[in-house]
């Protein structure tokens, strides 16, 4: 048998116990503790034995054997804090470029943590203003037809559910209902204003803290034909907030097939302005109650599955009824699922504060960012912040030799290892306070950028500096200093004092090298990846912007109509020089937008298909250049009232069973569209309808006549000074309509403004590169300052048996170079295999990668990286043998 | 906070220290009294009692020697004081007043 091991109690309890007991009680309870654990051993084995102990000693946590804190400690202490400031104020003077390279690190790797603070601090404010928020939910919906559900949830129901809750359900304080579409032009006498805004109903007020400033909050959104304004809206109206009763013209529709309608609507309230934290935004409310009039016909509006327009909010009483909410709500479905066929709606609760941070859903009432945005963001910002911290305890402990000496001194005068713990992160705190001024500016000068990346952010965040927020800043720098400081000072603290004075080279930094060199690796892969990504990202929008359509956009304007009469317009237009020529549109293709019907060939009626639509008058295809294969085009007067004719692409021959070689044979016959019977009388070449990358959806298009649906007007300019042409057509425009501005603009601005989204994961990856290659080149600096100061005197020696520069500098870097090679070597495959496998193939019509991009790439990481090697290694090549050897 | 009065289980512990003589250190009042309580004594109770006998003066404590199973610690011995001593003869005497009072007849009845 092998002889018992000596089993003691748990050291740290041990430990604790000393930290927080008075001294002179210390002795006998450790005794008593160490009596009693010998006891247990016995008769209840090590394992209990040692659990007893720890728990005795949290029981010996009372009031009269904490040690109580000394007034003169803490003025040591607050004086040593003094102390260890100005110590760290003269390191830092003194070796300047390390505190810079500190400083500039942390400060950039900080300023991606101050933006990512900023924008959580806005979205966790957000609806925040309202009294009960915390007890207000929205009732979301996931739509299931024939077994297939929905990937999310909706923020919509449906009208019929929204009236069911109201007028059946129990439980609850209030019910608010919203719905889509209160927009249009509004007319008070002479004035018109296009407002925007929401149908409502009373109990928004009841729901929500809204402010009145005019009206009743109980009555004032009841009677159907009542509008609630803004106060902003009021004043643009009237100049002035005393407008209860007065009336208003809405006119609405109009345009994109929706019917024209004039309705007046009298004035029964105004409410303060919308905060800007509120994911609800609204310029006017109209009554709800005035779609039971105005859709009294309309048989879908009370359907089941109308989900798509109203938004729900319940104030419950407390959270045991939002259970019993959420039970009736299923109830409901139950119930009502059987009216519809084949479908089946799931009803779940949002709390409101979690609306603008949760889970991303379809149909919100404006733009949010979604849970998994915010989740990617603050993943890539810790992975910056961490990587500069590690940076940072990799430079101090590199730079350790420098400081070992004053560390000895002071220990040997009495510091203990607390002491010195506090002094280094007293320091590196101080450094991180340091950086934040830095990071603060950085942060001012990349905000705008930020908020630029997408139109969306604009709407969402405002990232405005307060009180609040540089309070968090400040214990973002304190809490980033500590653990940048951590490491270091817990290294400094072990250093023996002793050793330190008697021989410099035996302090054991030498351990931990290869996790360095791992980092080092890892931080070059990453440096690799990001500026390949980036590169690779650039090809494919350029390639996008420039990719042939198949028709010319260039110097064509699109001017939107805005519901103004086309030949009005193309008049006034026609008669300045430089138009050359002029042409009428539904849609503009090729941005992005979507317009079908059903088509059916005649011959085969149970065949029928869903194309994509334009209608064009018939200067529309010459003006693009959109080349005819077969046939020809529209002429103006074949038109007349009455719609006869249809140009079909090269893809709709197919359908028709017509070969490709031979377009021919399709003119003449006949197509349905959409319930008319029209002559095909052109084939027009395949063109890319819906965007250049949405992979060939709806590729079958039609293309018809029709100057009355006119909704743009695409005007070809050639001028030699574009904002002079362009103040002459606003003064055209504004003859015709000075309700609304002038929106007109470049079809080849339009198309980049459709890859608005990928310019801006560009822009990001950029910046995201530009940070990762600062903070992997700090990292690398530090590794190469700690291997050349170690190796100094061989370099000496070397240097005085006669080895050249040249080797030297060879020697002192063929190691990293091995590093940066790994790193590149890893780094490219994934970055080609990323895309090759999982980014690429989603997209359609891509460019292919090159090598140009993977190998400029690797170039600027590696140059950056080498001129870091030189620097250093140079530095040490070029030393005098004799100044570093006679110091021993 | 420094009253003068014994509590119950203040009075058993200071009992207890009387009976142990030179040997009474806080493990050994804690085994004694869970033998006359027949109950556990815990040992976190046991010194919050004696730091606060200390404080009302009834007891006085030196340190003594060390053994192994105390892992090198010496032990606290803690004796009567005369206070100490006149506490528990006065709580001794009010009880007996209180028995003296009792007439065996009541008791019987009970």
């Amino acid at each position: 048998m092998k002889p018992p091991r000596e089993v003691s109690p748990p050291h740290w309890a041990r430990k604790l116990l000393a930290w927080y007991c008075k001294p002179e009680l210390l002795e006998d309870l450790e005794g008593d503790l160490n009596e009693y654990f010998q006891r247990n051993l016995g008769v209840k084995g090590a394992l209990r034995a040692r659990l007893i102990y720890v728990l005795d000693v949290f029981k010996f946590f009372r009031f009269y054997t904490i040690r109580k804190p000394e007034f003169i400690h803490l003025l040591i202490h607050w004086i040593m804090i003094g102390s260890y400031i100005k110590t760290s104020g003269r390191s830092l003077v003194r070796n300047k470029l390390f505190s810079f390279i500190n400083i500039a690190g942390l400060a950039i790797s900080m300023s991606v943590g101050l933006l990512i603070i900023a924008m959580l601090s806005d979205l966790y404010s957000y609806d925040r203003f309202h009294e009960r928020h915390d007890r207000i939910y929205r009732v979301i919906n996931r739509y299931e037809f024939n077994g297939r559900k929905d990937n999310n949830f909706m923020a919509t129901t449906s009208p019929k559910a929204a009236k069911a809750i109201k007028e059946s359900f129990t439980g609850i304080e209030g019910v608010a209902v919203f719905h889509r579409g209160f927009s249009g032009d509004v007319a008070v006498g002479e004035k018109t204003l296009p407002l925007s805004g929401l149908w409502a109903d009373e109990g928004v007020f009841k729901v929500f803290s809204f402010r009145l400033l005019q009206g009743n909050p109980e009555t004032a959104l009841k009677a159907p034909f009542s509008v609630v304004l803004t106060e902003k809206s009021a004043r643009k109206l009237f100049g002035d907030v005393n407008v209860l009763g007065k009336t208003l013209v809405l006119k609405s529709g109009g345009d994109f097939g929706a019917k024209y309608e004039e309705r007046e609507y009298t004035i029964t309230g105004v409410i303060e302005d919308v905060p800007t934290f509120s994911h609800i935004r609204f310029e006017m409310l109209g009554s709800w109650s005035t779609r039971d009039i105005t859709e009294a016909e309309n048989k879908r509006e009370l359907s089941w599955d109308n989900l798509w327009s109203t938004w729900v909010y319940v104030l419950v009483e407390d959270d045991r009824h939002a259970d019993a909410l959420l039970a009736n709500l299923k109830r409901l479905s139950e119930k009502e699922d059987k009216t519809v066929r084949l479908t089946h709606v799931e009803f779940a609760l949002q709390p409101l504060d979690d609306i603008m941070t949760g889970a991303d859903l379809g149909n919100e009432m404006g733009p949010t960012l979604g849970a998994s945005v915010v989740w990617i963001l603050c993943a890539l910002a810790f992975i910056v912040v961490l990587s500069a911290c590690l940076n940072y305890t990799n430079l101090s402990i590199a730079r350790s030799f420098r400081r070992t000496r004053e560390l000895g001194i002071r220990k040997t005068i009495g510091a203990q290892k607390s002491h010195v713990i506090n002094q280094f992160l007293v320091e590196s705190v101080v450094i991180s306070l340091l950086a934040l001024v830095l990071a603060f500016g950085l942060f001012l000068v990349v905000r705008p950028h930020f908020l630029g990346l997408e139109n969306s952010l604009q709407k969402i965040l405002a990232m405005d500096v307060s009180p609040g927020l540089v309070a968090l800043f400040v214990l973002f720098a304190v809490l980033v200093g500590l653990w940048a400081g951590l490491f270091p000072a817990l290294f400094f603290s072990r250093v023996n004092a002793i050793q330190v004075l008697k021989n410099l080279s035996a302090i054991p930094a030498f351990k931990g090298v290869t996790t360095r060199r791992v980092l080092i690796v890892f931080q070059y892969c990453i440096s690799v990846m990001a500026i390949t990504a980036t590169l690779v990202l650039y090809k494919q929008y350029k390639h996008f912007i420039h990719y042939n359509l198949g028709f010319t956009t260039a110097n064509i304007l699109n001017i939107r109509l805005q519901g103004n009469k086309a030949e009005l317009l193309k008049k006034g237009i026609a008669e300045l020089p430089e138009v050359k020529g002029i042409a009428q549109s539904l849609i503009i293709t090729s941005v992005g937008n979507y317009w079908g019907d059903f088509i059916k060939n005649p011959d085969t009626p149970e065949d029928s298909t869903f194309v994509g639509y334009n209608v064009v008058d018939e200067n529309y295809l010459p003006l693009h250049d959109h080349q005819l294969v077969a046939g020809q085009n529209f002429t103006a007067a074949a038109g007349g009232k009455e719609e006869r004719e249809v140009i079909i692409n090269e893809k709709v021959l197919q359908r028709l069973h017509v070969d490709k070689t031979d377009p021919g044979k399709a003119i003449g016959r006949v197509l349905r569209v959409g319930g008319k019977d029209l002559t095909i009388v052109g084939v027009v070449r395949d063109f890319s309808y819906g965007r250049a990358n949405d992979g060939g959806a709806r590729n079958e298009v039609i293309i018809r006549y029709g100057p009355d649906q006119a909704q743009y007007l695409n005007v070809k300019i050639l001028s030699g000074d574009w904002p002079e042409t362009y103040s002459k057509i606003e003064d055209i425009w504004k003859k015709i309509d000075n309700v609304h501005p002038l929106d007109a603009k470049f079809y080849d601005a339009e198309i980049e403004e459709g890859f608005q989204g990928l310019k801006g994961s560009m822009k990001a990856g950029s910046f995201l590169a530009f940070l990762i290659i600062c903070i992997s080149s700090i990292g690398l600096l530090g590794m190469v300052v700690f291997t050349t100061e170690t190796r100094r005197k061989e370099v000496s020696i070397r240097k005085v048996l006669g080895a050249t520069e040249a080797r030297l500098l060879y020697l002192l870097s063929k190691g990293f170079l091995l590093l940066l090679v790994i790193a590149a070597a890893i780094g490219l495959p994934l970055t080609y295999l990323f895309f090759d496998i999982v980014l690429l193939p989603k997209v359609a019509n891509h460019a292919p990668m090159g090598v140009m991009e993977f190998s400029l790439g690797v170039l600027v990481v590696m140059g950056i990286a080498l001129l870091i090697l030189a620097s250093q290694t140079l530095k040490i090549a070029r030393s005098n043998p004799a100044d570093v050897l006679k110091t021993e | 906070m420094k009253g003068t009065n014994l509590g119950e289980f203040e009075e058993m512990v200071l009992l207890t220290i009387a009976v142990l003589v030179n040997e009474a250190y806080s493990v050994a009042i804690c085994d004694e009294l869970e033998k006359t309580l027949s109950r556990p004594a815990k040992l976190g109770v046991v010194h919050a009692v004696l730091n606060r006998l200390e404080g009302k003066g009834y007891v006085k404590s030196k340190l003594g020697e060390a053994t192994s199973a105390r892992g090198g610690k010496r032990k606290r011995y803690y004796t009567v004081t005369n206070a100490g001593k006149a506490a528990l003869v006065k709580s001794r005497e009010m009880r007996e007043q209180l028995w003296s009072r009792i007439s065996d007849l009541a008791l019987k009845n009970i």
